[in-house]
């Protein structure tokens, strides 16, 4: 039959299509939504792209899926930034190596009303605190990215435990990336904490404003995880190995620390991390 | 298309066209290779299952049009389980890969076309069966006279099955995972352009969707019903 055979030649030529535009050497790199949504990754990877003809795929998930998905042995390189879950998949034996790439802080932003009169201050504790206090809303991410667990460790240090919270009305749990977050406390008028990065590169803010910065707490940094070949033999450790060296090299250091957002530097390199 | 809805999309960047330009050809490409593959195993089977009588057929029917509603994000998790490689299909190494997404909506466009083709073959075979099996010929024969007698409806099929995939993003978004320049459709791209707070960015990708997706529906529709009318005269 003509058709079944017209169907034929369509798979074979979309085959094709595939085979055609593999690159010879590509990785699949796990990463957190913020390096992605703020735009960090689409200014570097062209600059690392010319130096080597490596082509990384960015895989965007918060830093939790993003380390499951490395477990399952689908991703070649991981670039977190949560240090406790990291910490874990290090000592699971996932990882080899564990380097800091980047730093940049959270931030708390909230209603330019502000009900919960925290704007200016510098202590998320209080800050988180006074919030519950008021029970004015609160966006969580609750997607076990690395900025989810930053901030459900703000909340115990307040004192209210994670469980009690989701029991609360004002506490809303949105389950979605950064970007997500924004958007939901933007229409509700509530509180989140968010990275900078994604912060100053999103433009849905409406009425957000930041209300707290600058508390040493609110450190967020940024991990390269190469990961152990005696678990991840089927992973191109090699070919992810010249994109992490390139990442920490003084080339890519720069590369990182030029990025900028309407004239604000969005990530800081690592070699002046506050420690 | 005009120049004028590119630069309001993304500038008068020539990258971003080009970008534009794959994520389209992307999306299209991976919709009608589905679209495809599923015509060609749906055609055969909704058409056998109007035509021969076997036990459990009523059950087998009853299951494709259930699966009419399946969650892509369901198909999507469980192909991307499968695909993984930690999975049983781990070693093919496709998970993340355009082939990925093509396997996923054409399992949602299976029972879609299926069950369409059925139902408009067994309303040809109650009312020709008798006739096209008279003549001596055996069932198999009386297959492609089927399909000729029902190809307006095969058109209707074909079209719900591309519109089922152009247009799904929780199974492609799984599966591919959204990759620049690989695996982001237009679907996916507008979900990026949505948790980046650029809602007018997202609302114009979904209006050249919205366009794409008529066009190509609309122009497959006019084609077969020149050809309908062509050919009126065979039945």
């Amino acid at each position: 039959m003509i058709r079944f055979r017209n169907v034929l030649a369509l798979v074979v030529a979309i085959a094709a299509i595939n085979a055609s535009s593999a690159e010879p050497q590509s990785i699949i790199l796990a990463s957190t939504t913020s390096v992605e949504a703020s735009g960090l990754l689409a200014k570097i990877l062209p600059q690392f792209a010319a130096r080597t003809s490596i082509t990384v795929n960015v895989v965007a998930q918060g830093t939790g899926k993003a380390l499951d998905t490395a477990r399952r042995g689908d991703a070649d390189l991981l670039l977190v930034h949560d240090p406790d879950t990291e910490q874990q998949f290090m000592d699971e034996g996932h990882g080899s190596t564990r380097r800091q790439i980047a730093w940049n802080d959270f931030i708390i932003v909230g209603p330019s009303a502000d009900p919960a009169h925290v704007k200016g201050g510098s202590d998320s504790v209080a800050a988180l605190q006074a919030i519950a206090a008021l029970q004015a809303p609160f966006v969580s991410r609750g997607d076990k990215s690395g900025t989810n667990a930053a901030e459900l460790r703000l909340w115990k240090t307040a004192g209210q435990a994670p469980d009690a919270l989701n029991k609360e009305k004002w506490y809303r749990d949105i389950g979605g990336g950064m970007g997500q977050a924004l958007n939901a406390a933007s229409a509700m008028d509530a509180y989140t904490l968010t990275d900078r990065g994604t912060w100053l590169s999103f433009n849905n803010k409406g009425s957000l404003i930041v209300a707290i910065e600058g508390d040493p707490r609110l450190l967020n940094r940024y991990d390269v995880i190469e990961l152990n070949p005696q678990k991840h033999a089927g992973s191109k450790l090699a070919t992810a190995k010249v994109f992490a060296d390139w990442l920490v090299s003084s080339d890519g250091q720069q590369a990182i620390g030029a990025y900028q957002v309407n004239g604000e530097r969005l990530f800081n390199p690592s070699a002046n991390s506050p420690k | 298309m005009s120049r004028v809805p590119l630069e309001i999309l993304f500038g008068p960047n020539a990258s971003d066209l080009h970008d534009f330009l794959e994520i389209i050809s992307l999306s299209i490409g991976v919709s009608l290779a589905a679209t495809a593959l599923a015509t060609a195993v749906s055609l055969p089977i909704g058409t056998a299952l109007a035509i021969y009588p076997f036990r459990g057929r009523r059950l087998i029917v009853v299951l494709i049009n259930a699966f009419f509603g399946l969650p892509p994000v369901v198909v999507g998790l469980v192909l991307y389980l499968a695909l993984s490689r930690s999975g049983p299909l781990g070693s093919l190494a496709l998970l993340f890969t355009p082939t990925a997404m093509v396997m996923a909506q054409t399992i949602l466009a299976i029972p879609i076309i299926t069950a369409l083709v059925h139902r408009a073959s067994e309303r040809a075979w109650a009312r020709y069966g008798d006739e096209l099996v008279a003549d001596g010929a055996t069932r198999l024969r009386a297959v492609p006279q089927i399909l000729m007698i029902i190809r307006a409806d095969l058109v209707t099929a074909v079209l719900a099955g591309f519109g089922r995939t152009v247009s799904e993003v929780g199974a492609v978004i799984l599966v591919g995972g959204n990759i620049r320049g690989l695996t982001r459709t237009m679907t996916t791209t507008i979900a990026l352009q949505t948790s980046q707070g650029d809602l007018s960015l997202a609302l114009a990708l979904g209006a050249v969707l919205v366009g794409i997706s008529i066009s190509i529906s609309a122009t497959v529709f006019a084609l077969a019903g020149r050809a309908r009318t062509a050919g009126s005269d065979e039945v």
